[in-house]
């Protein structure tokens, strides 16, 4: 039998510690994607260090008048936080959106951010996958896609992020923030994921034995007037085919600010800048939300049977903005 | 933590239903297998064994989660609560009662998770927790009613294949103290079934 | 003796009753199969192939058996020699399927090449995991529908390969109103939330088998012709079945234990994981079919015919029927149907609910409803203009046949006539709004079993019968039953089910379980009362009657025999974003005397939701370069979740069987038949678009649009 170790840390300086200590060794928070993802034998490490206990797990508003949230807060608190709800209810909507009570009462923050792409042939480890073994190849290219990326994919990878989310957190323009050994650091959002590339199985910026110890939301006022829609192929307990975090602030029938991020259309949350530049001083109508949406979505490369999300992603700016845009003017 | 001389073995003691149970576990073991292999309580269902059935629910410090997904080495130390613990002795719980009068199932392979899952969320509901189909999650708009869709909701990460839910929600909202929007629960005037033994 | 309590007394059977079983099921204190103790307990690990088709060249156990705790691999190399050269319970060959290690062939993915047993299960999966198989890969074809010359015509569980009358040109080409479509269903798994269990062991020379299925004669007599055992040596038990559908039945885990229970001579378990199910646990072909509908200026048939092309595996020919309904739903003048299969390198399908009526259903009740839409009659008016007054095919009288009364009684609840048929004109919101219909039917038969009643000398009574109770009600159904043919109150009747030693008996499946065990409980107790009418007294172990259907069932008078009902649905559709949702559901069924309409109605409903969850979620996808299915699990494969049903009705009006001793005929299964094509003729009504091809998924709808 191979010898699979567990250490429970009560620090971050000792969770770095022990991480550090063997090269085979992963951080365990609320255990919902790694626990399932040893299972399937796509993930093998050698030892566990467990950081649900560390002191990280509280909400606190920042002096800018942002929120920190802790790397262990639970998706449930999290969701439930009364701040959250009041400054970035698409975040609290987001977070309900995903998986069902029982797995965001154990997911944390900061593992539903590593959390790992959902793509059948990833989990199937009796076949080939350019992210979880590079160079053997994708076959979703040529085979199952219609629920694969459309943007920012490459011939080697079209997976997708599976989080709800960090397309909100991306909307709000969140920042993460890690401990090494060597000590903390700080990376947006937005710079968080890696492009895909010819490298599928390098997925993020953090650097290796770096700890999520947070994130924090820079304030945002237009944040208090937004939402987070999430369409899938049934009506609860399944990953997005396509979903929009949006926050829209009108003035005098003026797009003054505008947040746009999709969700299940790309390697990583998709922030819509070039969508929201094109709004942003224009009017707030169907018209331009759509052209700002087909602005953002003309790089778009979608493949046989996931064309579809182009259609979707337009139809839900669309859709999102202007009932945003009413309730903003109502 | 106990130490233990194998790395990939440890003692530990599980507090469940209110009792201390040690063992010695392999790292990889699940709760869920802790439970229906090592400690004889089989009430929690095995389902898919990887979060996506919801039928090895239980109550970790009084919360629903997966047993399924959820190491024992890692619940050391957390208060467990499973269905053989739902009832207060010989006493039913009320979600319990309420799925055995409104027939809240049928095969009963997922009715232990649905019903820890129904117990939690009750809670839930009650701490004021919006869901995602609750109109305004915003603090200022306060809770919302218990209404059929909100059951239906927050009751979705427990699957029932032979499709039980119209009765899981009648069950639930009996459970909760609700008028259930779901429709006439059997038993009640409304419902036909008087009618069809008169006729039989 | 107060057995015989004369005078006024409710009927148990029409009055609701909650599970007997049900505190046990609320508290966890049933046991299923794989949770039953044994002592020397060891675990088996089935090793599934990674390769669609080919030649296992080896299996290198030896590193395995170095495993801690490992105690055996069992491969085709080492597998004692089984026979598959029988006929089992069910009048069918066995799928060779279940033959195990006999052979180094891989005829699909997920064929079953090795079981690895060791003390722990920890300790087998991760054996299991490790074992090297290699080898040798051949082309494979997985592609379905495709052009396939090389379909077969054959029988099904539903009747003949094909049903020819009359000139289908010639009607057609008379025909006032032609409708010619394709319509397609995906593969689909049953996916019982238990999945399959099993624990065999020798005991005093007796092979005990607890396991999880839908008849323990029907396993323990293919396990005894397997293994070449005296019927009476081999016992199977199954008392608590989390599930079933159709897929528990023999299946490669009871025979794998088998195998290792008798080679190291101890109990061993074998589990399926919810990702070998879909493997080995059979499911539900895709099916494409043609309809082809011709009707007079009036919206009477001229002609019909359904063709219905399925898929088997390469080892074992089982034909998804879908072109059965119509044989007894809707006559014409010139009336052809087809049932078509063939071969490809995928796993056997089976029986999986409903076989055959519920895609075929979907494909005739959604050209009936295209045909009344071109007719511009209401397609209710449509169907009831095409009652047939026998059986379309075989000439015969119908049983009872009370579908109009269905539609009626639900047209009245639905408020159906106060729709308006023109489609794609309701809006509220972002949903546009539709109402649809559609008829149901299912076979309704018996089958011989027998029972033995026992008299106890309490003035209790105790009935053991092989009956399943799969999640049917069937225990508390035939308590009922039972107490009504004793005349005691419930709470003195005691039924015991669930155990090959209590004698044959018909299986839970076919929508036939509880009438055939009802006959032989009313047949076995009205003969003891018989006995205790003679007033000796009851001997301290009782008096004991058993009954055997056999000749009785045999002398039913050839009828269309069927449960009927109708079908309706209300939807919302985004067409911006594809999203169908079921708003409000009604099911109105003649399906003989209801014995329990408490659990009647959950079952009824449950159909109905299996109906929901086949119109816009269920779908198997299988990778045609891979050969085996993408996201094997029930996160990729999604069934109806609590959100996605609304408020399902299902009632039934008055229609008791003239031939059943009880009146019954049987509903575990009519209640998906039609459901998917009322929810797909509500999505039309909606929408103003066709869907043809189930599931209706969001990417369907938003690429098919609204026909404005």
């Amino acid at each position: 039998m191979r010898e699979f170790g567990y250490e429970r840390a009560v620090d971050v300086s000792g969770a770095l510690a022990l991480l550090d200590a063997d090269p085979d060794a992963r951080f365990l928070g609320g255990g919902t994607n790694l626990v399932d993802l040893m299972k399937t034998g796509v993930e093998r490490p050698g030892r566990l260090v467990d950081v649900r206990e560390l002191p990280l797990d509280r909400v606190e508003p920042t002096g800018a008048g942002g929120l920190r949230i802790g790397a262990t807060v639970t998706n449930s608190d999290l969701a439930a936080h009364p701040e959250v709800r009041r400054r970035y209810p698409a975040l609290t909507q987001a977070v309900l959106a995903g998986a069902s009570g029982q797995l965001r009462n154990m997911a944390t923050v900061g593992g539903n951010l590593l959390q790992r792409t959902r793509c059948g042939y990833f989990a199937d480890v009796s076949g080939p996958c350019n992210k979880r073994v590079p160079g053997s190849g994708c076959p979703a290219i040529e085979g199952e896609h219609h629920n694969h990326a459309v943007l920012g994919a490459s011939g080697h990878c079209v997976a997708t992020h599976p989080s709800d989310m960090g397309v909100a957190l991306t909307a709000f323009g969140a920042v993460v923030e890690y401990e090494t050994a060597d000590g903390a650091g700080r990376v947006p959002l937005g710079e968080f994921y890696l492009p895909v590339g010819d490298t599928p199985h390098l997925e993020t910026a953090l650097p290796a034995g770096a700890l999520i110890t947070g994130v924090t939301l820079p304030a945002a006022p237009v944040a208090a007037n937004s939402r987070y829609r999430k369409v899938r192929e049934r009506a609860s307990y399944a990953f997005a085919i396509g979903s929009i975090a949006a926050a829209l602030d009108v003035r005098d029938g003026v797009v003054h600010e505008v947040r746009l991020a999709f969700g299940a259309v790309a390697s990583r949350p998709w922030r819509a800048q070039v969508a929201e530049r094109a709004l942003t001083g224009g009017p707030a109508d169907a018209g331009a939300f759509a052209a700002a949406a087909d602005a953002e979505l003309a790089a778009a490369r979608p493949l046989p049977h996931n064309g579809y999300k182009v259609t979707l992603m337009r139809n839900l700016v669309v859709a999102v903005l202007s009932e945003l845009a009413e309730e903003a003017t109502r | 933590m106990a130490t233990a001389p194998s790395p990939t073995y440890s003692a530990v003691t599980l507090n469940i239903n209110g009792e201390k149970h040690t063992l010695t576990v392999d790292h990889r073991t699940t709760l869920l297998d802790a439970l229906r292999e090592r400690l004889d309580m089989n009430g929690t269902k095995k389902g898919c064994d990887q979060g996506q059935c919801g039928a090895c629910t239980v109550l970790i410090d009084k919360r629903r989660a997966v047993s399924c997904l959820q190491l024992a080495v890692a619940a050391e130390g957390r208060e467990i609560t499973t269905i053989e613990g739902v009832a207060e002795g010989e006493q039913l719980h009320p979600v319990q009662q309420a799925f055995l009068d409104l027939d809240g199932y049928q095969c009963g392979y997922c009715t232990p998770g649905q019903i820890c899952s129904a117990v939690a969320l009750i809670e839930e509901h009650a701490a004021g927790w919006p869901s995602a189909v609750t109109d305004d999650v915003r603090p200022e708009a306060g809770p919302p009613p218990l209404t059929a869709d909100e059951i239906r909701e927050r009751m979705s990460g427990n699957l029932c294949r032979c499709g039980a839910y119209v009765s899981i929600v009648q069950a639930v909202a009996r459970a909760a103290g609700i008028a259930s929007e779901a429709g006439p629960v059997p038993g009640s005037a409304q419902d036909g079934s008087t009618r069809e033994g008169a006729a039989a | 003796m107060t057995a015989l309590t004369t005078g006024a007394r409710a009927s148990a059977v029409g009055t609701a009753h909650t599970r007997v079983e049900g505190r046990d099921k609320v508290t966890g204190a049933a046991r299923y199969a794989g949770e039953i103790p044994f002592d020397g307990l060891a675990h088996g690990w089935l090793v599934l192939s990674t390769i669609t088709r080919g030649r296992v060249l080896s299996v290198d156990a030896d590193p395995v058996l170095g495993m801690t705790g490992v105690l055996t691999v069992l491969h085709h190399g080492n597998a004692p020699r089984v026979d598959i050269d029988y006929t089992g319970v069910l009048g069918m060959p066995p799928d060779p399927t279940i033959a195990v290690f006999q052979h180094d062939r891989v005829p699909h993915a997920g064929w079953p090449v090795a079981l690895v047993v060791a003390e722990t299960s920890e300790q087998a999966r991760e054996a299991a995991e490790s074992l090297v198989v290699r080898y040798e890969e051949e082309a494979h074809d997985v592609t379905f529908p495709g052009e396939r010359p090389d379909a077969s015509t054959g029988p099904g569980p539903g009747g003949p390969g094909a049903t020819e009358k009359g000139d289908l040109e010639a009607e057609l080409a008379a025909s006032a109103f032609v409708l010619d479509a394709e319509y397609s269903t995906p593969e689909e798994h049953h996916n019982s939330m238990e999945p399959h269990a099993v624990t065999a062991l020798w005991d005093g020379g007796r092979l005990e088998v607890v396991d999880s299925n839908q008849g323990t004669v029907w396993v323990a007599d293919e396990l005894a012709k397997l293994f070449s055992l005296d019927p009476a040596s081999v016992r199977v038990r199954s008392e608590h079945v989390g599930g079933g559908f159709g897929s528990k039945g023999v299946r490669a885990h009871q025979v794998a234990a088998v195998m290792a229970a008798t080679s190291l001579s101890r109990p061993v378990r074998v589990v399926m994981t919810r990702r070998q199910m879909f493997s080995l646990a059979g499911y539900r072909s895709p099916t494409t079919q043609r309809v082809r509908l011709g009707a007079d200026a009036e919206g009477r048939l001229r002609a019909l015919e359904h063709r219905c092309l399925s898929r088997t595996s390469t080892v074992y020919e089982f034909i998804e029927s879908g072109a059965g309904p119509a044989r007894v739903m809707y006559d014409a003048p010139a009336h052809h149907t087809e049932n078509q299969v063939v071969e490809l390198d995928v796993p056997s399908p089976t029986f999986m609910r409903a076989p055959g009526e519920a895609p075929g259903s979907f494909a005739l009740e959604s050209a009936i409803d295209e045909l009344a839409e071109q007719c511009g009659i209401d397609p209710i008016e449509l169907r009831l203009r095409n009652e047939p007054e026998v059986g379309p095919v075989s000439g015969l009288p119908f049983s009872t046949r009370n579908l109009p009364a269905c539609f009626r009684e639900g047209a009245r609840r639905f408020g159906w006539a106060d729709r308006d048929p023109r489609p794609g004109v309701r809006r509220e919101g972002r949903w546009l709004l539709g109402t649809g219909t559609a008829a149901a039917s299912f076979f309704a038969g018996a089958a011989p079993s027998t029972a033995a009643v026992t008299a106890e000398a309490d003035g209790t009574f105790t009935v053991r019968i092989n009956a399943a109770d799969i999640g049917t009600g069937a225990r508390t159904a035939l308590t009922l039953v039972a107490a009504d043919a004793f005349e005691v109150p419930t709470d003195r009747v005691r039924v015991r089910i669930g155990d090959s030693d209590f004698g044959p008996a018909m299986i839970a499946g076919g929508s036939m379980g509880t009438r055939s065990w009802a006959w032989a409980v009313t047949a076995a107790a009205g003969e003891l009362r018989e006995r205790l009418s003679l007033g000796d007294g009851i001997p301290p172990e009782g008096i004991t009657v058993r009954s055997d259907t056999t000749e009785a069932v045999g002398a039913l008078a050839q009828k269309e025999r069927h449960s009927f009902g109708a079908q309706f649905a209300e939807v919302a559709v985004d067409v911006a974003t594809g999203e169908v949702r079921v708003r409000r559901m009604l099911g109105v069924f003649a399906a003989g005397r209801i014995v329990n309409p408490l659990t009647a109605r959950g079952q009824f409903r449950g159909g109905m939701i299996w109906g929901i969850s086949m119109a816009l979620h269920e779908e198997a996808v299988r990778d045609r370069n891979t050969g085996a299915l993408y996201g094997a699990d029930l996160a990729g494969y999604h069934v109806a979740t609590n959100a996605d049903v609304p408020l399902v009705e299902a009632d039934w009006v008055d229609d008791p069987d003239p031939d059943d001793p009880v009146g019954i005929k049987g509903i575990g299964e009519i209640g998906i038949v039609g459901a998917a094509a009322a929810v797909a003729n509500a999505v039309w009504h909606a929408t103003g678009v066709r869907h043809r091809a189930l599931p209706i998924r969001p990417d369907r709808v938003l690429t098919a649009g609204t026909r404005a």
